[in-house]
């Protein structure tokens, strides 16, 4: 439905984004993830056509939109912080893009009426959106990005700016009205929590390239790279070399990873090690380290040994103790391109 | 000693709390004890409120005595019967009629040249931009006889455009003669004014938030209709202010008028003038300077509500977001004519001043009709001459060292007034809240009108030359008080504590931390009152002895008298008096910068 295809744009001189290419199915909802200033929310706006690409093509259903001006797209962007008119009020905020379609005014009412209700905010149409509380104004916006029925929806960090709760209430809400209104949208964040929540598909962004593609669980369950596994914070992310036997050694000490990427002696590889495949007592990879700190988390304990790795236990062990673990798995990730 | 001395009684309150004693007896040492606090609150309130008023009542008297008299004479004399004559209103109606006309055009073309400069500030980033912002602010510090002599330079009957033309048609007389009509009067209010459009609404549209305009282009508004919808919205308050603001000042504009004006054009404030000085006839005056106080106390009021509203909508936004280069042909094309217009406009007053006062340009007086042309320095030193027959009895000089003396005397007396109110506002209490709004009272009243409360009241003390710096002290008063009284308000006490608890005893402590404010908003205020004096003249034109001319009255006779030497010599003196004021002016810019000097 959408498309886009090698996508080029510098900031002040360096390069931002480097060949950004992906597509959107109907009623698809993907995620770009990625740390700040990865130039996921630079992306979005040449989308909605508020920037120029410096090369490729974002084309909808085959037509080409690189210069059709954004008031012509038809794209619905929900800003960062919301951006909404401060000289109006909500009803008129929502308003404002049926207005733009030349509308009529009765049908207007109607639908802005139907808009603030999908959001829960019929009672607030008169109000000043200066006098409303964070996550109001949240619901203002959308409802306002709803309103005009836009062809794609975009999102820029909606809920970046709100407390956690509120943000887990908005988060599950906005899961089912993009689920019910069936339009593609692009969800821009550098939260995976959100990602994981709301995303079809999750893009990860990093160093102006996509590194990765794939469902929530694809994306955890095979990380592409090592920045992969570090950014969705996956697990012990180490560096070896690989010895003459094929073991890795790492500075945590000898591992064995399970791969069949026949792997020369002498090369440098990563391995992960994910917390929870960690177990007390003796097995095939093993390590031999002492308890550093032991941190209680509701259904478990997190323990970091003193040669800096961190895992998930059952049970408590003492600061101190000198422990064996080994591990059910260790993945031997892909190199970094 | 005292922090001992209130532990041990501490103690004993807290030892005797703790002794068991019956209940009476405790409810009895409780009342004493609450009475004993209230009497020491109350005397400690009762010392400070004598210690305010004292505090309040040097500027207090001053204010009494030379503005609230001086307008309560001004409101007896026009609200008499006398004054009610079918001539005197006819001339007041006649007056106040062109007052609204020109002030009306002025704000029209100021906003007609300061809307496109302040878009052209807030949404492109230039080479030399702050250097331009600068030169469009310049004017509006300037005194009012420096940009009338400017534009007298450049576009005046000796002017350096008609002088260029003469000679380069070989005529007799000068082609344009555009001193003397209200075009002039227009351009002089534009040059002076467009700087505040350029300071509200450039900052109102710097600090709009740029997605404002890009949401709405992505709910599908047009440019055009992002603009009407959006961007003019929000920056409608701040424009209404502008114009209102321009509207005010070009409302009581004295100098301007008298100076580029002529004979036929009178406004309120030059009809007051005339009326008081020359013609005598004090109830008309008076009467005219009601009418002045009425419509700036309304554009005051309609002033303030739309400030208002102007802050109620801002959700502003760091100003670097909206910058960006001129990339398109359109706007290229716009910032260069833009830049173009304002560094004209804006530059060739100002320089037609100094260099018109070194170039003789046109015949001398004994010479007639032979032009000699060049750079000279004769008209420097013919302000060191006393001339027979010459409009003064004594060297030109000593009008600049009467203007010295009476702005010095100006410092001196604003400061002494000043810094006791600036004390008192540290920590306002219902006497500050009440009082304030009097302190700034006489910014609403012009300076002309000041000046006839001071011949109405003081009539026969006016022979002493000490009548202009209390004028020009009155003018100044406010300002001082508004730049002193922040930076002693901002000194925190917790830093003096600091200072004290880390082994500073009283006197180092306030050294270290109240002293390096201090002697710079005072430095600071002691500046502003100087330039205010240096500059001031509808206020002097109407209190100062002839005898005793100050620098913008010398500029005003010499430009008023014909012949070149005498033209030649204003602009020397206008030369002088505009370097002065810019001095001053950037002197009180450094003071405001934090960061930099000794602090």
């Amino acid at each position: 439905m959408l498309e886009v295809e090698n996508i080029h744009k510098s900031y002040e001189g360096a390069p931002l984004l480097q060949g950004i290419s992906f597509t959107i199915h109907p009623g698809e909802t993907i995620c770009l993830l990625g740390a700040s200033g990865s130039g996921k929310s630079t992306l979005l706006r040449i989308i909605a056509g508020l920037e120029e690409p410096e090369m490729g093509e974002i084309r909808w259903k085959g037509e080409n939109l690189v210069g059709t001006p954004a008031h012509q797209r038809n794209f619905g962007l929900m800003f960062q912080d919301y951006a909404l008119f401060p000289h109006l009020s909500v009803a008129a905020n929502v308003a404002f893009g049926l207005k733009m379609q030349s509308i009529p005014g009765s049908e207007i009412r109607h639908r802005v009426a139907e808009s603030l209700d999908q959001v829960n905010l019929s009672s607030l149409s008169g109000r000043r959106v200066t006098d409303l509380s964070g996550g109001e104004q949240q619901r203002v916006a959308l409802a306002r990005t709803l309103a005009p029925r836009p062809r794609l929806l975009m999102f820029d960090e909606p809920l970046g700016a709100l407390d956690r709760t509120l943000r887990e209430q908005l988060m599950a809400e906005l899961r089912l009205i993009l689920h019910d209104s069936g339009v593609p949208a692009i969800y821009v964040t550098h939260d995976q929590e959100e990602a994981f929540a709301l995303a079809d598909k999750i893009l990860l962004i990093h160093d102006g390239k996509i590194t990765q593609q794939g469902t929530p669980a694809e994306v955890t369950g095979h990380p592409a790279s090592a920045w992969a596994a570090r950014f969705l914070g996956l697990g012990n992310v180490l560096d070896g070399i690989v010895r003459p036997d094929g073991r890795v050694e790492t500075a945590a000490g000898v591992l064995d990873p399970a791969c069949g990427h026949g792997h020369a002696a002498g090369q440098s590889v990563s391995l992960l090690i994910r917390p929870g495949s960690a177990r007390l007592g003796e097995g095939q990879d093993c390590l031999v380290s002492r308890v550093k700190d032991v941190v209680f988390q509701k259904e478990y304990y997190r323990v970091t040994l003193e040669n800096g790795v961190y895992i998930h236990l059952p049970m408590e062990v003492t600061v101190g103790q000198d422990v064996r673990v080994s591990f059910a798995e260790v993945e031997c990730l892909p190199e970094d391109k | 000693m005292t922090i001992r001395f209130r532990k041990t009684k501490n103690q004993r309150v807290s030892e005797s709390a703790n002794q068991r004693i019956s209940e009476p007896q405790s409810r009895q040492i409780a009342e004493s004890l609450h009475r004993r606090i209230a009497e020491s609150l109350n005397r400690r309130i009762a010392d400070s409120l004598n210690r305010r008023i004292f505090l309040w009542l040097p500027a207090s008297l001053f204010l009494g005595f030379l503005f609230f008299y001086p307008l309560a004479r001004i409101l007896g004399l026009s609200l008499n019967v006398e004054s009610f004559t079918e001539g005197n209103i006819r001339i007041a109606f006649s007056t106040l009629r062109f007052t609204f006309y020109q002030a009306f055009l002025s704000t029209l073309l100021t906003l007609l040249l300061g809307l496109p400069a302040a878009y052209l500030f807030a949404r492109f980033e230039f080479r030399g931009k702050s250097l331009l912002r600068t030169l469009t602010a310049i004017p509006f510090m300037l005194p009012t006889v420096v940009v009338a002599a400017g534009f007298n330079a450049l576009l005046g009957p000796r002017g350096w455009l008609n002088l260029a033309l003469m000679r380069w048609f070989r005529l007799e007389d000068p082609p344009l003669l555009l001193v003397g009509t209200l075009g002039a009067i227009l351009m002089a209010h534009v040059f002076y004014n467009t700087t505040i459009v350029i300071r509200l609404v450039g900052n109102a549209q710097t600090h709009l938030d740029p997605r404002l305009e890009q949401a709405a282009r992505c709910l599908g508004a047009s440019p055009r209709r992002v603009f009407w919808n959006v961007t003019l919205p929000l920056v409608r308050p701040s424009i209404l202010a502008a114009a209102l603001l321009v509207f005010l000042f070009d409302f009581t504009s004295f100098g301007v008028i008298l100076l580029l004006g002529g004979s036929q054009f009178t406004t309120l404030e030059v009809e007051i003038y005339i009326q008081a000085l020359h013609l005598l006839n004090l109830p008309l005056a008076a009467l005219l300077s009601l009418i002045q106080l009425l419509c700036t106390l309304a554009f005051s009021i309609i002033y303030s509500r739309v400030v208002v509203r102007n802050v109620v909508s801002a959700a502003p936004r760091p100003a670097q977001v909206n910058l960006r280069r001129a990339k398109k042909f359109p706007e290229r094309i716009f910032k260069a004519g833009m830049t173009v217009l304002l560094v004209t406009f804006f530059v060739f007053p100002l320089i037609a001043i100094p260099m018109r006062s070194v170039s003789r340009l046109e015949a001398a007086r004994a010479e007639r009709g032979e032009v000699q042309s060049g750079l000279t320095a004769a008209y420097y030193q013919e302000l060191f001459i006393n001339r027979q027959g010459s409009i003064f009895y004594i060297p030109p000089i000593r009008a600049v060292v009467n203007s010295l003396a009476y702005a010095g005397l100006t410092v001196v007396l604003s400061l002494a007034l000043a810094f006791p109110v600036a004390m008192a506002l540290k920590r306002p209490g219902s006497l500050e809240r009440f009082l304030d709004p009097f302190l700034m009272l006489p910014l609403g009243a012009s300076a002309v009108t000041l000046g006839l409360g001071f011949i109405i009241s003081f009539g026969r003390m006016l022979t002493s030359p000490l009548m202009v710096p209390l004028a020009h002290t009155l003018i100044a008063l406010p300002f001082v008080i508004r730049t002193l009284q922040p930076a002693l308000a901002s000194i925190p006490d917790r830093l003096r504590q600091a200072a004290t608890v880390l082994g500073a005893s009283p006197l180092r402590a306030w050294f270290a931390v109240d002293w390096p404010i201090v002697a710079r908003a005072t430095l600071s205020g002691a500046v502003f009152a100087f330039t205010v004096s240096l500059g001031e003249f509808g206020a002097t034109m109407l209190v100062s002895r002839p005898e005793f001319p100050t620098i913008p009255m010398a500029i005003y006779r010499f430009l008023s008298q014909p012949g070149g030497l005498n033209y030649g010599q204003a602009m020397a003196m206008a030369t002088i008096l505009m370097f002065l004021t810019i001095l001053s002016i950037l002197l009180i810019e450094r003071l405001r910068l934090p960061g930099t000097g000794e602090f």
